[in-house]
């Protein structure tokens, strides 16, 4: 979900924005910022103070509410320091080891699982398209695909809806609540963090069935890792100081269409 | 003057311009296969699948990180950006090497960067691949002095830093001969650059390439910058414009099963937009990007530019506030009221408005124009280009100059005849 989740966001930056590296705030309300925000009086004031170039009573679309920011952006830190001492040096070392077509094997595998997350969600939205495609893919893959281990689905143009639980919820009229930076997992809110836990319920019982215990311990530290180095995000990169907030809105707008796809 | 003068004269003016248009290898609107017509439309899609110069997916890549002034200290806020990130791809034999440089805002590893890359890898070159000086991981790692956007000053920081990156590279790789191109900004560093080269000599560059450069910087940020005005009702009315943008695209997001590929060119199409809208994505994009460099400038300094000089902000702190200062600020009012007051004591003898229009190609055109390394390929529609604009690089390039008829601002760099020429342009004669 990850990477497809980076791969829309770009496409939709890209498209709305040209592709640039932080994200708009406009028409913010000066008025309305707290005291955490207003300059402290001994500090001389800058050229373009706030007060002067931000006009009153106009709200940011770009806002997202995230009453838990300071925390939000420790836990980002936190994760960029996991994926330079961890993650990333896996990372490296798996795709220094194992060679390209056995790590799509490896990446296919886990989609299927994905796959059938999006049938099981799918029943849950009463959406029958969707369940129809992700049950094709998953026949399709298991069998003549050698257990998920070759997409031949898509070889053959099926459709590849994603559908996991904080996409459920959303569909039925759950809000997101305030945004979320989750340990290692990155930008997600409450409804999504949350809704992690039942797609890897579903997950673990449907590894549980098909392989020995050992193997699913180690099947998911290796989804973990093909999820990592099929995602190209590397925090604090684009070298912008507003790349948190870029970030908060690209995921929220992202996770909005995907609850209305 | 007698009629006769007049007519004589503005006869000679016309065979002149006739001249000079003849000579430069004008490409006709005929023989030009780029698809996309409109230069809004060009800027913003780029070139569509299908027209893209067939390259190789997978080359190999390594990301690099230099310390360029291991002595410097940032501040807490812009902690991360200590060291330059650039990229190599080698060739496992004697090569020529080229260096890319990105445009305004780009990084070495933008869409660009990445495809100019996949072609000269291809075409046997070893490939550098480096930031804009106006790239926020630039003016904190690489920049002198934090304030971007200086003719010279740039040219020196990236010279520094090419040579510290052969310094490395020298030994580990056999090259052949050191050439140079950039797009967009990156052309106009590039021509500073090869200026400088001449005079330190360190890579004594066979070719130059210049795509799509301004002439003048201050004229082609002005024109960027009054592109937001075409937000339907003025810019109070973004949160509308840009609701609208977000559900078109949403419908057309959901119809959509891939959104790979070609999705980009199908979306703008599906969502109908008109030029006004296109010229208003571009005038708010580039104003983001310039948002977050003069921001991190601000900070590095501590100038008190939207932020208050002597007030500290950690790597945690709350940034909302700047952020929308600085979405209601243009990248002119950086040169107004920014880097001519920080540059201002250097240049004693120059007033504002000659400082600010100094920044431009034609301070070196006597050096353009007598530099048959250096050659230009550029779009009769670039949108960064004022009204005239084109006719320096007929006047001073002739022809050693390519105007394609269409492109808009940097739109056709994907296309297959436009990579051709590029690679052409640097293979030909060498050996």
């Amino acid at each position: 979900m990850k990477h497809s989740f980076l791969r829309g966001s770009l496409l939709l930056l890209a498209l709305l924005v040209g592709g640039c590296a932080s994200g708009p705030q406009s028409l913010p309300h000066a008025d309305s910022q707290d005291e955490s925000q207003a300059q402290p009086a001994n500090y001389p004031e800058p050229v373009f103070a706030a007060n002067r170039i931000v006009p009153a009573g106009s709200i940011s679309i770009t806002t997202v509410y995230d009453p838990w920011e300071g925390m939000n952006k420790r836990i980002y830190n936190f994760n960029y320091h996991f994926d330079q001492w961890v993650f990333l040096p896996v990372v490296r070392g798996w795709k220094a080891v194992v060679p390209s077509p056995a790590r799509t094997g490896v990446h296919n595998f886990f989609e299927n699982f994905r796959d059938v997350r999006t049938m099981a969600n799918s029943i849950l939205q009463a959406s029958p398209t969707k369940l129809a495609q992700s049950t094709g893919r998953v026949l399709i893959n298991s069998t003549i695909g050698l257990f998920g281990l070759i997409d031949v689905a898509t070889s053959m143009g099926m459709p590849k809806p994603d559908e996991d639980f904080g996409q459920t919820l959303g569909h039925w009229g759950v809000g997101t609540g305030p945004y979320l930076v989750l340990p290692l997992l990155g930008p997600s809110n409450l409804r999504d963090g949350l809704g992690e836990l039942p797609d890897l319920v579903l997950q673990n019982y449907i590894q549980g069935d098909l392989l020995a215990k050992p193997l699913r311990a180690t099947a998911f530290l290796f989804d973990s890792i093909d999820t990592r180095a099929n995602t190209s995000f590397r925090y604090y990169e684009t070298g912008s100081a507003f790349e948190y907030q870029t970030v908060r809105w690209l995921y929220t707008t992202k996770r909005e269409l995907d609850v209305e796809k | 003057m007698t009629i006769a003068n007049v007519l004589q004269r503005s006869l000679a003016g016309l065979c002149l311009l006739l001249l000079a248009t003849f000579a430069s290898a004008t490409v006709t609107v005929e023989n030009y296969g780029y698809p996309i017509k409109d230069r809004f439309v060009a800027t913003v899609v780029g070139t569509p699948e299908g027209y893209e110069a067939k390259l190789p997916k997978e080359i190999p890549t390594k990301k690099r990180w230099l310390n360029v002034f291991p002595e410097r200290h940032l501040p807490d806020l812009i902690w991360y950006g200590q060291e330059m990130i650039y990229s190599e791809t080698l060739q496992d034999h004697p090569a020529p090497l080229i260096f890319l440089i990105a445009g305004t805002g780009a990084a070495y590893n933008g869409g660009k960067n990445v495809n100019m890359a996949r072609a000269f890898y291809k075409a046997g070159f070893h490939v550098v691949s480096l930031s804009s000086p106006t790239f926020p991981n630039f003016v904190t790692s690489a920049s002198t002095t934090g304030v971007v956007g200086h003719s010279e000053k740039d040219a020196e920081d990236l010279y520094r830093v090419m040579e510290m990156i052969w310094k490395r590279l020298d030994g580990k790789i056999d090259v052949t001969s050191f050439n140079l191109t950039g797009y967009s900004l990156g052309a106009f560093n590039s021509a500073y650059v090869a200026k400088l080269d001449e005079e330190r000599k360190s890579f004594n560059f066979r070719k130059v390439l210049l795509i799509n450069p301004p002439v003048s910087l201050y004229s082609s940020i002005s024109l960027l910058d009054r592109m937001v005005e075409n937000i339907p009702g003025g810019e109070d009315n973004f949160n509308e414009f840009f609701d609208k943008l977000v559900k078109a695209f949403s419908k057309i997001y959901k119809e959509e099963d891939d959104i790979g590929g070609d999705f980009l060119y199908q979306a703008y199409k599906a969502m109908d937009l008109k030029d006004e809208e296109l010229a208003a994505l571009i005038g708010v994009s580039f104003r983001m990007s310039s948002g977050s460099l003069v921001f991190t400038s601000d900070v590095m300094t501590d100038f008190g530019y939207v932020k208050p000089k002597g007030l500290v902000l950690d790597r945690y702190a709350d940034l909302t506030v700047y952020n929308q200062v600085m979405s209601r600020l243009g990248f002119t009012d950086y040169y107004h009221d920014f880097f001519y007051p920080f540059y201002k004591a250097d240049y004693p003898d120059m007033s504002r408005d000659e400082f600010i229009s100094a920044i431009s190609l034609r301070e070196i055109a006597d050096y353009l124009r007598n530099s048959p390394k250096i050659t230009v390929m550029h779009n009769q529609n670039d949108v960064i280009l004022e009204p005239g604009e084109i006719e320096f690089f007929n006047e001073v390039f002739g022809d050693r100059a390519t105007i394609y008829p269409y492109g808009g601002h940097c739109g056709n760099m994907n296309y297959t005849e436009n990579v051709a020429h590029m690679v052409a342009t640097f293979t030909e004669g060498a050996q």
